[in-house]
């Protein structure tokens, strides 16, 4: 009976989630304003990278404090090609996600091997280095960034150069990559990464190699979020190294901790509270990262599950 | 009886001190061999060199012919060797039936599947269950294994390592922090497992040692002082003098 309560509050908002998500785009056609679009055109890409920083974070207690690497590599792959006049689409998504898993894999390798807080030291210092590395090609922009002229072409029949349809596009995207992380958490490799987290050494007496599988998991995670990367290069029509400051890995792990980590829609809601808090707060005042700042502290003492915490909490209430 | 497993000059030092000092042993196929000694003694290295959460020093252990002396804990599992830890070491966030289900994963193929549901997955459950009966776990089978009673961690403790389907089991204290009734039900327990299994048990219960063991090792400083029957063992000076003292050996 418990169990069912939660449910259906949880499915209840999830489907409300998904119906605003689905219908705003004729609301902000009719009344003419195209900021929500765009406001949630960077929510539902980040929401995608949250979700794969979760896989790592919350299901496997991998802390990897640069996972923005793979937004800046997923966007680079579109601009790059771009620059020379390359706007296939599907050509720009696969060396996206391809390199992105390259890079996850040759990273993953040895930071996968220090555990605590080395881990999150090494995997933010390679995400540097990537940073310093596309600050340093002057060709690219430099630290200036580079304007993208196309968006990447599917062909005619899925045109994103229409700002609609990139909409749709990345609502799509961010329901395939959900339901994705779902199976993946659910499956036999999913309870290995999750036993992983949990105690290491006992997985490993009982014959699993733990480094393996948290490697190949950490490499499913970079796709994704590269995936996510060219979703954003399309998206702001501009790519620079700022993508991929350790800020902004920073700022995924803000999400996550904010949605609730493990938790599916966790990353969801951690993007939209981010997403939405960071814009309205901004218009209050400049000193809105101090909010920021104390809301975190906030959820980290008083509200551990974050807000899928308290979904759930809710959801046992009214019953 | 051929040896299952041979152990020959096996050392460890953690600093300035040996653990395990030119350990050499011979287990047999189907016997329970006991590993008794003071605290400190070097039975939990013993254990944890054999099942390969600790490295050698010096020394080479055979398992059933394979020199196993450099294998990583993984690789030893899946031959045929799991242990339980004196220090309960289980996934404590996830449920009862999911430890155990995890360890009979570990040894039906590769876990790279990423699309099945894992927990409606009947190779798994099956077995898992069945070992869960077999310990007398099947009750809290759906509770998170952090709500489990400290007897209940002990009786999963060995339902994990029985479900691997090891050829040897290293128990390392399973009995530790019982109570009589509890330890009771353990021996027993452990009766029933005897067939087809080789065990190598570390225990302070005296008494849960002398009613399982075919054979004792007394170990004293990193060292082996005796090996032999219980009889053997009982009737033996050196031990007498050194671990047991004759107060406890008369009311076994």
């Amino acid at each position: 009976m418990e169990k069912a309560t939660r449910f259906t509050l949880r499915v209840k908002i999830t489907v409300v989630i998904f119906l605003v998500l689905f219908f705003l785009p004729i609301y902000t056609g009719l009344t003419d304003n195209g900021f929500y679009l765009d406001l949630v055109n960077r929510l539902m890409i980040l929401a995608i990278a949250a979700a794969s920083l979760n896989l790592i974070l919350g299901h496997g207690g991998m802390i990897s404090f640069g996972h923005a690497a793979y937004l800046g590599i997923g966007a680079y792959c579109v601009g790059i090609p771009a620059y020379y006049g390359v706007d296939n689409g599907p050509l720009q998504i696969f060396l996206a996600v391809a390199a992105s898993g390259i890079f996850a894999l040759i990273t993953g390798a040895i930071c996968l091997r220090t555990k605590g807080v080395y881990f999150i030291m090494i995997t933010m210092a390679f995400t540097q280095m990537v940073f310093f590395g596309f600050v340093s090609v002057e060709e690219y922009g430099g630290d200036d960034g580079l304007v993208i002229d196309t968006r990447s072409n599917f062909g005619s029949f899925i045109n994103i150069q229409d700002n609609i349809n990139l909409y749709y596009f990345i609502l799509i995207s961010l329901i395939i990559c959900l339901f994705l992380i779902h199976k993946i958490t659910k499956s036999r490799f999913g309870l290995v990464i999750e036993g992983s987290r949990s105690n290491e050494q006992r997985m490993r007496s009982i014959g699993f190699d733990t480094y393996r599988y948290r490697l190949i998991c950490y490499v499913i995670a970079g796709c994704i979020c590269g995936y996510a990367g060219a979703l954003l290069g399309n998206f702001t029509n501009f790519i620079s190294p700022e993508m991929m400051d350790w800020a902004a890995s920073g700022e995924l792990i803000f999400m996550v901790i904010l949605g609730g980590t493990g938790s599916l829609l966790g990353p969801v809601f951690g993007a939209a509270a981010f997403v939405i808090l960071e814009e309205w707060l901004s218009s209050l005042t400049l000193y809105w990262h101090f909010i920021f700042g104390a809301l975190l502290i906030m959820v980290v003492l008083f509200a551990r599950g974050g807000i899928s915490g308290i979904v759930t909490y809710l959801g046992n209430r009214k019953q | 009886m051929t040896p299952i497993l041979k152990i020959s000059s096996l050392c460890k030092q953690f600093g300035g001190i040996t653990a395990t000092n030119n350990i050499d042993l011979n287990i047999n196929e189907g016997e329970i061999h006991a590993v008794i000694g003071p605290n400190g003694a070097g039975k939990t290295t013993l254990i944890s060199q054999l099942s390969g959460d600790l490295k050698a020093d010096k020394g080479a252990i055979l398992f059933q012919g394979d020199l196993i002396t450099n294998m990583p804990s993984n690789k030893r599992s899946l031959l045929g060797i799991a242990r339980t830890f004196q220090i309960t070491s289980l996934m404590l966030d996830m449920s009862t039936l999911d430890n155990v289900a995890l360890a009979v994963q570990a040894h039906s193929g590769h876990s790279y599947r990423f699309w099945q549901d894992a927990r409606q997955d009947n190779q798994l459950i099956e077995p898992a269950l069945y070992v869960l009966k077999q310990v007398g776990l099947l009750g809290p089978k759906d509770i998170i294994t952090r709500e489990l009673s400290h007897g209940e961690h002990r009786q999963l403790e060995i339902a994990m390592a029985l479900a691997t389907q090891p050829k040897l089991l290293l128990l390392d204290e399973p009995m530790a922090g019982m109570g009589g009734e509890e330890t009771q039900k353990l021996i027993a327990i452990l009766k029933r497992l005897k067939t087809g299994k080789t065990m190598i048990l570390i225990e302070h219960d005296m008494n849960a040692v002398f009613s399982l063991a075919d054979r004792i090792t007394v170990m004293v400083y990193g060292e082996i002082i005796a090996t032999g029957s219980p009889k053997e063992i009982r009737a033996n000076q050196k031990v007498k003098a050194a671990y047991l003292g004759d107060e406890e050996l008369q009311t076994c």
